[in-house]
């Protein structure tokens, strides 16, 4: 899976959790909570979307990393198990 | 036709889940009905065989109309219902089912969109989400957002109108909390790790059980207290205003079945799969802006409740602990409540439970 793979990926867990968020207007380095209306309820689901699509394991301290679009493709990068 | 609060008057049935003939189990879901509030579903609270319908899909029909005949286990069939209605009591056959996802057929009546006008281009014709939502048009949805907005006003003016609020604050460290939460987490797969709201909501519901007399409604003739402890919580949604369906019995459920329980509430109440005893069954509200950054929240009373408690940001502060300031998380929680219910002093000591209750998190 390449970076624009996991990049599609990670745009349609994010509108999977908050379907009023357009994919094509997403800014990539803003916090999600900068950009539209997403509270912690939304970024569990999210960070439960991307445990599953990409079965990586992700500890709470890293939530951080997740909180903006490069940011979570970035990490789903670095933990994903190659298959 | 339900009520789901103290100033709806009437709701519209979009359809029928079971037809004239079925069994019918306390708890099942048995119609949809559309509200100021969205699609909401409606349960039925007998066991038995549904006999007639009593009134038919698209109309609209006064609150504590009756919808439906239910026969009870060994009663015998009327030829006439007993029921008064407004609506001719004749039997109405169940609606043609199209082939619409269940998606849509909720996405469809959130946007008034009518599903028998549609062509459908999923497999077999289906009418998909995506056909509803082109079909939508935005005055549809200005119009539910309008409706929303008009439940808010009528409910917030009587609450302003009719309750003498009084309010209260306090300030609690909650890094006991959040810490014991961390670790818990670290424990936890993904999926089944706790938010710390989930803490402050078991926390209020523990506390209520000291304080009954914010707990129950406020009717004609006085407070009525609840034995039962059902937590409304205010989710906001993302087409404006907001719900408060009840997490019941908040008090006796575990942190993880609580978590669950949100989850889900959230998930449906900004999806419109919110069912009317939901919606109907708060006893006492929570609602909580800190995720905007705001620290203290005075709220309004939600009628024919009788407090609301309003939690603000966890927010990192200096703190004085035994001499020596540090620092520390806090949250400020605020009550208010109806002075025709309650004192200052139960409210206070209400607070004071809260707070103590947070510092021995493994108790919740």
């Amino acid at each position: 899976m390449n970076e624009n793979e996991i990049r599609t990926r990670v745009l349609a867990e994010l509108t999977a959790v908050a379907p009023d968020v357009v994919a094509a207007e997403v800014e990539p380095g803003t916090r999600f909570r900068d950009q539209f209306d997403f509270d912690s309820m939304d970024f569990l689901n999210f960070a439960i979307g991307l445990h599953q699509a990409f079965a990586i394991e992700i500890p709470e301290a890293d939530y951080p990393q997740l909180q903006t679009l490069d940011g979570a493709v970035a990490y789903v990068k670095r933990q994903r198990v190659v298959p | 036709m339900p009520s789901l609060g103290a100033d709806m008057e009437a709701g519209r049935l979009v359809e029928w889940r079971v037809k004239p003939g079925d069994r019918v189990q306390a708890g099942d879901i048995i119609a949809v009905v559309e509200t100021q509030k969205g699609a909401i579903d409606v349960e039925i609270f007998q066991s038995g065989v549904v006999e007639s319908f009593l009134v038919e899909p698209g109309r609209e029909v006064p609150v504590g109309t009756p919808l439906a005949r239910i026969l009870g286990e060994g009663e015998a069939a009327t030829a006439v219902p007993a029921a008064p209605a407004p609506t001719p009591a004749a039997t109405v056959p169940p609606p043609a089912r199209s082939r619409v996802s269940p998606v849509a057929r909720r996405r469809a009546v959130e946007l008034g969109v009518d599903l028998a006008a549609l062509s459908g281009s999923g497999e077999e014709g289906a009418i998909t989400l995506a056909d509803v939502e082109r079909a939508a048009a935005p005055a549809a949805s200005q119009d539910r957002a309008g409706a929303m907005r008009r439940a808010i006003a009528a409910a917030m003016s009587r609450a302003k109108r009719e309750i003498p609020h009084y309010y209260l604050s306090a300030t609690f460290s909650v890094e006991p909390a959040l810490a014991w939460l961390e670790a818990e987490n670290a424990r936890r797969p993904l999926p089944e790790r706790i938010l710390p709201a989930v803490l402050l909501l078991k926390a209020t519901a523990l506390a209520l059980r000291a304080a009954p007399e914010l707990n129950g409604t406020y009717a004609g003739d006085g407070f009525r207290h609840s034995d039962d402890i059902h937590l409304g919580v205010a989710v906001f949604l993302r087409s404006g205003g907001l719900v408060a369906p009840a997490l019941r019995n908040a008090d006796r459920s575990d942190l993880s079945a609580l978590m669950h329980e949100l989850r889900d509430l959230v998930a449906r109440a900004r999806s419109g799969g919110l069912r009317a005893s939901e919606l109907s069954a708060p006893t006492m509200t929570v609602t909580s802006l800190g995720e905007q950054g705001v620290e203290v929240v005075l709220p309004v009373i939600i009628p024919p409740q009788v407090a609301i408690v309003g939690f603000g940001s966890i927010v990192e502060r200096p703190w004085v602990e035994a001499g020596a300031v540090v620092a520390r998380r806090v949250v400020t929680a605020s009550l208010a409540a109806d002075h025709r219910a309650s004192d200052g002093h139960c409210g206070a000591l209400f607070l004071q439970a809260i707070g103590r209750l947070l510092q021995e998190p493994e108790k919740l």
